[in-house]
């Protein structure tokens, strides 16, 4: 299993590689500061929690462009590390790859399992189907973008629970997002359609043995650009909520996914994003806490 | 009696005409005061031309351009945009870029510009915005390669 991840991962970035060469003269800076989004938790570009209709990186129109991440969550009783790379063709198509890892902490050892990390692998695709989310400030059209996120859990020892609930350990999120940056307010709006049964987006399996399809969840992003470097704004996912009820009750219910964040990059280089996260509910039957904590992000950029 | 009826007759135009001089004003586009009217427009071209022509990566394309010709034309163009009382005599921006080979990072680095020119002009970030939005839909006349 280690050795398919570590192989799909390595030919997906040669694959990366490979299809930049004819357009890798030109180091990639033909976007306008933070037009590129930030890397969120699933590695795509778009707000933290949220991908959006923008492509990745720097790289505009007959560029190529790469980005890499490091995020780190700490809620009250969870931590979660996050690593991943992008890289965005012509402002047209975006390729992604992340790793998240998720310390469950004491409630992997009231599990009987201490010391559990969940762990998952994330590919995402994204292509910009029309539309462009900056420059067309005389229409109500937004850049609109289709994506995939191909995950595959981890899950360690917890592994025999999670068939037992009737959820797989790996699953497909397909979404679609509509961006636009409101020019002359200076406001960014996105909405995103994802069709999926993550279970806390994946860290938990896919589906249950009640609810077995995935679903249209909603997520909107909003943010206000302070000024050229700074961008502040807020985040709201609907989850889907596939292990309600199940063999535990009401006991892994999830709740919705929010944040206010502030993304600050100085340059085309670095940005940083600092957040407050609401996560609701994780594993209530064993933590009752709504697991509010703090996000850090950097991401640097070619 | 006629020179009673007179004085106020000049009396009435003189009021009125003060109250349209009142309203022209009154309906000044915020986006033009906040730029410093036409003085205050000039000033911004004067610093945006030489950053055009001395950038490494659009500064090649103004190489055959009359300087004094395009930051006469900006300003006007500027001026119409932000709703000031000028006319833009220029060619159209089709035909104006039409020889030239301009790509999306060549027009985003011109927003750039601007927008530099702007900081050094202490143009609020917001009145920035709102004049952005205004030039950006150029781009599709503007931009050349796809």
């Amino acid at each position: 299993m280690k050795c398919i991840s570590a192989a799909f991962s390595a030919a997906t970035f040669l694959f990366t590689l490979a299809c930049a060469a004819p357009m890798a003269a030109r180091a990639a800076d033909g976007k306008l500061l933070l037009t590129g989004g930030v890397s969120s938790i699933d590695g795509a570009a778009g707000g933290g929690l949220t991908p959006w209709a923008l492509i990745g990186s720097y790289g505009s129109v007959g560029q190529w462009g790469a980005s890499a991440f490091a995020t780190r969550v700490q809620t009250r009783d969870y931590t979660l590390d996050d690593f991943g790379v992008a890289a965005g063709f012509g402002e047209r198509f975006e390729l992604s790859l992340a790793r998240q890892s998720f310390d469950t902490k004491d409630t992997g050892t009231a599990l009987g399992i201490p010391g559990l990390t969940l762990k998952q692998n994330i590919l995402g695709a994204k292509l910009r189907v029309l539309g462009d989310a900056v420059l067309d400030s005389d229409t109500w059209v937004p850049a609109v973008a289709v994506g995939l996120g191909a995950k595959r859990l981890d899950a360690g020892a917890l592994s025999p629970t999670l068939a037992a609930l009737g959820a797989k350990e790996n699953g497909v999120d397909l979404y679609a997002s509509a961006t636009k940056l409101f020019l002359a307010q200076g406001v960014l709006a996105n909405v995103t359609l994802r069709y999926t049964k993550a279970n806390q987006n994946g860290l938990l399996g896919f589906g249950g043995t009640a609810h077995g399809n995935a679903s249209l969840q909603p997520e909107v992003s909003l943010a206000w650009l302070v000024r050229r470097t700074v961008a502040v704004g807020a985040e709201y996912r609907v989850k889907p909520d596939k292990l309600n009820p199940s063999a535990l009750g009401a006991g892994l219910r999830e709740d919705d996914w929010k944040d206010l964040f502030i993304a600050w990059a100085p340059n085309k280089t670095v940005s940083v994003t600092a957040a407050y996260v609401d996560l609701g509910r994780i594993v209530p039957a064993v933590q009752a806490r709504r697991q509010t904590g703090g996000y850090l992000s950097l991401q640097l950029s070619y | 009696m006629t020179t009673i009826f007179s004085s106020a007759l000049v009396a009435l135009l003189i009021t009125t005409g003060a109250a349209q001089a009142q309203t022209s004003v009154v309906s000044v586009d915020p986006l033009f005061e906040a730029l410093g009217g036409k003085p205050g427009i000039a000033r911004l071209v004067d610093d945006l031309v030489p950053r055009l022509a001395a950038d490494p990566r659009i500064g090649p394309s103004f190489k055959e351009t009359n300087l004094r010709e395009l930051n006469r034309q900006l300003g006007d163009q500027f001026c119409v945009v932000a709703g000031g009382p000028c006319r833009y005599e220029g060619g159209s921006m089709k035909d104006a870029h039409a020889a030239l080979r301009i790509d999306k990072a060549d027009f985003n680095r011109l927003v750039e510009l601007l927008q530099d020119a702007m900081d050094a002009r202490a143009i609020p970030f917001a009145d920035q915005n709102r004049l952005i939005a205004r030039l950006a839909p150029m781009h599709r006349d503007v931009i050349t390669v796809h």
